[in-house]
């Protein structure tokens, strides 16, 4: 079926659509993309562009195995055992295991409160998942008028849980002693102190506690927060230990090139199945395959509302008044214009309109509530449809919409718009065109195979170059997890880190448009965030960010010698020089100053640190 | 005193002699620099969508009443739980009487029946639309607010400013714009850092993040410096201690410290009234707190600014409105079209703007919300042309072609 569509010929009809900017695009250099990058820089640059940044040792192992070994392994993930510190980290986050069923039950969402509330479901099992379900269900009757006067207190006080000097401990005591009582509370007790703990104490402790009792802090303080912080623990600590980086790096690329927004309604719970079972499974595989997995996933069916797009003569209501639904043409438009063709790429709005009567009937059962994708025949448009010049005919069912994937799929515009994506966020931002080319010929060659298109770009002499050497600015994530990486700071709480990213202008997960974040270097290098950058830089090193630890003794009092622990390289000049003065200044105050931590904050938040 | 001379007095004893920014010093120096004292648009965005009828009541439309039994606010008769009569036929809320004065006084313009023409009623798509200016466009990347700024050579690093965790939707795209969350945290906290970064970004060849830095570290010098004093609202004017107040106070702040404020923006929540929006008097409640805090927040950032208000202009907006009758919860579910304040010194008001739809069964937009009269692109485009100054208003609303001005800006 994919091939036997004939696509040459419907291209004729194709009408560009008016340009989103009409930016003229400036004359571009690309001379530097024919300099060959020496070879001793070589490692240091597939390492920043394949990785979250190099980790001490990395450019001696990658030496040892050869480059091109070891990019041919990261480009076959299967076969590198993956890091047993990286599986103890994510074991304590329980909703990335589940369904979206056992999800949507498991934890307060407002849908789960609202259910819950009118009897329609049983509150969570867990029980300090219960107790926040409960608390929330009376503020939500209580806002309602109906509040039923039940006692807000916890089934045991907290004074007959703890003694009383074990009290004070928690709140007068020094970190160790917090620590420790906290480390000992009895297996048997322990949800029923983190029920009748007062929240501002739970807050106080969070960094302390071991990632098991944090989460249940989270869970009863911040209770529809705990998805949420699952995913973004996760991605920190995926993309700061695991050993199959580049596959952590295709599954932020592909996650966002099919962005979903965590607080759009029902996808608060549906995330987790989304990346787990949408996006990682196919990030080096079929783009096929990640189209459709993506376009029957209940995340983006909601988030781009497909779910309640309907063929409206289905819908007529009897008294001959307008329906309440109708057709919804928000994924049609998209899944054109962001996930395959791109916004050039020669379709029209009755191309739109088309594709989204393809897709009426693609939907959710009980979309509230964590149900799974199923197609509604009683809604689906059963006309005939003409897609990019093709003929759909009549009744073809649920059949529409994946002969609509087909021909996006094997769309020339499409091969060309995912190998500029790619080269975008791996080679430069405005990637040669030779190298586009040669890309969108792999990807129309082995329809659409990422692992061969990836393979195409990670042996060209473009990615090998000079013109791509540093040319990318860090995105907040990649700018985090690489000073992790760089300096091997231990994280045991690794949310704190998401919010920074946040702060940086990129929250995980809550890109509200369908369009994702931008790769384009312009992007991340605003006022507000590169202070952020430097703040956390500062902060990293000197051990103030709570749950990561850096060991300062690695760092040499030779600035030049931290500068190359941490960068890979030497530092520019401009940045030796200026350390030098301000380690200088430091030391005429006070000849005894330990300057470890100081030079390497100020190398992490230097202009070098930013690129990759 | 001419326009010159008063602004290098007023910024450099602000700024103070030896620590002068360099876009400062270009500003006052330079015979061709810009003049920072420049119309200034300040952008409120009411999230979760205000009940607009409830807000500027149609105290003269029969049909409010019918279709608000428990939550209307009562016709005028001089109570303090009555509207507050504006022209005979519409009047404020009674929460918002501090902004009567200002109506009197001809400097608010009030636009009923006006929003987005796209039918979403959903927050997500309807924030998403009013803040990109493109109504029914998801994958518009950047901001009408963004876009109304006029390029230009030289300009302050402080031109667009987010009193905001985030940049706000609305303020991002092609030209810089600052997220301040609190004025106090726009620096490196570490004293021996600052002065290092500084200079590694003043002499790196990186040419993106020189430009950056250096931009950076100008706005943070303009930023400690006008903090240097305790900052006193003029006049007596006693922001709110919310979020809202003390944006809008810090928002003043800037302004009057002359440093090259273009746009500004700030949002205020919890308007998403599903239940208990009005309390037994209608001077109490949800919408009445919320009221009360926007209105005592107008009134203290028009006080305080006093003659300075020539320059500027405050618009308020939110995603929609609500629905026409009131629902079980005494409250109201989501609607269509709403209201929106102009406040300034160039704006024409003491005026209810824009085409009453009326409330009648066949009058209401899908038999059961305030129809669109005006929209949204018409208000906040005339600010953009006629008091920014920005003629490009084909680039700030694309695919808009055809605004209809209201006649707001004098």
């Amino acid at each position: 079926m994919r091939k036997s569509l004939a696509l040459g010929l419907i291209f004729f009809c194709a009408l560009a659509l008016p340009a989103r900017t009409s930016k003229k695009k400036p004359e571009i250099d690309y001379s530097q993309f024919q300099k060959k990058l020496p070879k001793d820089l070589q490692v240091v640059h597939a390492l920043d562009r394949l990785t979250f940044g190099p980790r001490p040792g990395d450019v001696e192992a990658v030496r040892k195995m050869g480059l091109k070994k070891w990019i041919d392994l990261q480009l076959h993930p299967e076969r590198i055992k993956e890091n047993p510190e990286l599986d103890k980290k994510i074991e304590p986050l329980e909703s990335l295991r589940m369904t979206q069923a056992e999800t949507f039950a498991s934890y307060p969402t407002p849908q789960l409160i609202r259910a819950v509330a009118v009897g329609r479901q049983r509150p969570p099992e867990d029980p300090v998942a219960r107790a926040a379900v409960e608390r929330q269900v009376r503020r939500f009757k209580a806002r309602q008028g109906q509040d039923d006067n039940m006692p807000m207190e916890p089934a045991v006080p907290f004074e007959e849980l703890l003694t009383r000097d074990q009290i004070r401990t928690l709140r007068t005591g020094n970190n160790d002693q917090k620590k420790e009582l906290l480390d000992q509370l009895p297996e048997e007790s322990i949800d029923d102190v983190v029920v009748a703990m007062p929240p501002p104490m739970r807050n106080q402790l969070m960094a302390l506690a071991s990632p098991v009792l944090r989460r249940k802090f989270m869970l009863a303080n911040q209770p529809q927060q705990v998805v949420f912080y699952d995913l973004a623990e996760a991605k920190l600590y995926r993309a700061i230990l695991s050993n199959r980086q580049l596959n952590e790096e295709l599954v932020d690329f592909w996650y966002n090139h099919f962005n979903v927004y965590i607080d759009k309604g029902a996808d608060r719970f549906l995330i987790p199945t989304y990346e787990r079972q949408a996006i990682r499974p196919h990030v080096l595989g079929h783009f096929r395959d990640l189209l459709e997995a993506t376009a029957s996933s209940p995340a983006m069916l909601f988030y781009l509302d497909n779910w309640q797009s309907v063929a409206p003569e289905t819908v007529k209501r009897p008294n001959g008044k307008a329906p309440q639904r109708g057709l919804n043409e928000n994924y049609a438009r998209e899944l054109m214009e962001l996930h395959t063709l791109g916004v050039d790429g020669g379709y029209t709005q009755k191309d739109i309109i088309e594709v989204a009567r393809c897709f009426t009937g693609w939907t959710i059962r009980n979309p509230q509530q964590g149900g799974d994708f199923f197609f509604n025949e009683k809604v689906h448009d059963k006309g005939q449809k003409i897609v990019l010049g093709v003929t759909i005919p009549a009744a073809g069912g649920k059949d529409d919409a994946e002969k609509v994937l087909d021909i996006l799929a094997n769309h020339p515009s499409t091969a060309k718009f995912i190998s500029k994506k790619l080269a975008q966020r791996f080679v430069a931002d405005n990637p040669p065109p030779e190298l586009l080319d040669r890309m969108a010929k792999t990807f129309e060659k082995t329809h659409g195979d990422i692992r061969e298109v990836m393979k195409t770009m990670l042996e060209s002499k473009e990615f090998f170059s000079a013109g791509a050497y540093r040319a990318k600015v860090k995105t907040p994530i990649e700018m985090i997890a690489s000073a992790i990486r760089a300096t091997d700071a231990q994280v045991d709480y690794a949310f704190p880190l998401a919010q920074r990213i946040g702060q940086l202008g990129e929250p995980l997960y809550r890109k509200q448009e369908p369009t994702g974040y931008s790769s384009a270097n312009a992007e991340w290098v605003s006022s507000a965030s590169l202070l952020g950058r430097m703040n956390f830089a500062l902060a990293l090193a000197q051990n103030k960010l709570p749950g990561v630890r850096v060991d300062i003794t690695r760092f040499s009092n030779d600035p030049a010698e931290t500068a190359r622990l941490v960068l890979f390289t030497d530092a520019t000049p401009q940045t030796r020089a200026a350390i030098d003065t301000a380690l200088a200044d430091q030391k005429s105050k006070d000849p005894k100053v330990v300057t470890q931590a100081l030079s390497a904050g100020l190398v992490l938040g230097s202009p070098d640190f930013q690129r990759r | 005193m001419n326009r010159r001379i008063f602004l290098k007095s007023s910024a450099m004893a602000m700024v103070g002699v030896g620590s002068t920014p360099v876009w400062l010093s270009r500003a006052l120096y330079a015979q061709d620099a810009p003049s920072p004292r420049k119309t200034i648009l300040v952008a409120i965005f009411q999230r979760g969508a205000v009940d607009g009828l409830n807000v500027v009541v149609p105290h003269g439309e029969q049909r409010y009443y019918d279709l608000r039994p428990t939550i209307a606010v009562p016709r005028p008769d001089g109570t303090p739980d009555s509207a507050i009569d504006l022209d005979g036929f519409f009047g404020l809320h009674p929460s918002l009487r501090t902004l009567k004065p200002i109506y009197d006084s001809g400097h608010l313009a009030i636009v009923h029946a006006v929003g987005s023409p796209d039918p979403t009623r959903s927050h997500f798509d309807a924030q998403d639309y009013m803040e990109s200016g493109t109504p029914g466009r998801k994958a518009t990347t950047d901001g009408w607010l963004n876009r109304a700024l006029v390029t230009e050579e030289r300009k302050s690093p402080v031109r667009a400013v987010s009193f905001s965790a985030d940049l706000p939707r609305t303020l991002r795209g092609l030209n810089d714009a600052v997220a301040i969350a609190n004025l106090s945290d726009f620096q490196v906290r570490d004293p021996r850092g600052a002065s290092t970064f500084e200079s590694m970004y003043a002499g790196t060849m990186d040419k993106v993040l020189n430009g950056t830095g250096r931009e950076t570290f100008e706005a943070v010098k303009l930023m400690q410096a006008i903090q240097k004093q305790q900052y006193t609202p003029a006049h007596d004017a006693k922001y709110p201690n919310g979020r809202l107040g003390q944006s809008m106070r810090q928002i003043a702040q800037l302004i009057k410290s002359d440093v090259g404020l273009e746009v500004a923006f700030t949002d205020v929540g919890g308007w998403d009234t599903h239940v208990n929006e009005v309390g037994p008097k209608a001077s109490v409640g949800q919408l009445p707190n919320l009221l009360n805090d926007l209105g005592q927040t107008l009134a203290a950032f028009c006080q305080d600014l006093g003659d300075r208000m020539a320059d500027v202009t405050v618009v308020t907006m939110s995603e929609f409105g609500r629905t026409a009758r009131e629902n079980g919860n005494r409250g109201t579910d989501h609607g269509h079209a709403n209201v929106m304040f102009a406040i300034g010194g160039d704006i024409k008001g003491g005026k209810v703007y824009g085409d009453w739809p009326g409330m009648a069964d066949e009058q209401l937009y899908e038999s059961r919300d305030l129809n669109l009269t005006t929209d949204f692109r018409d208000v906040l485009g005339e600010l953009v042309t006629r008091h920014l100054g920005n003629r490009q208003i084909a680039n700030v609303f694309p695919g808009y072609n055809d605004p209809k001005f209201r006649g707001l800006v004098l």
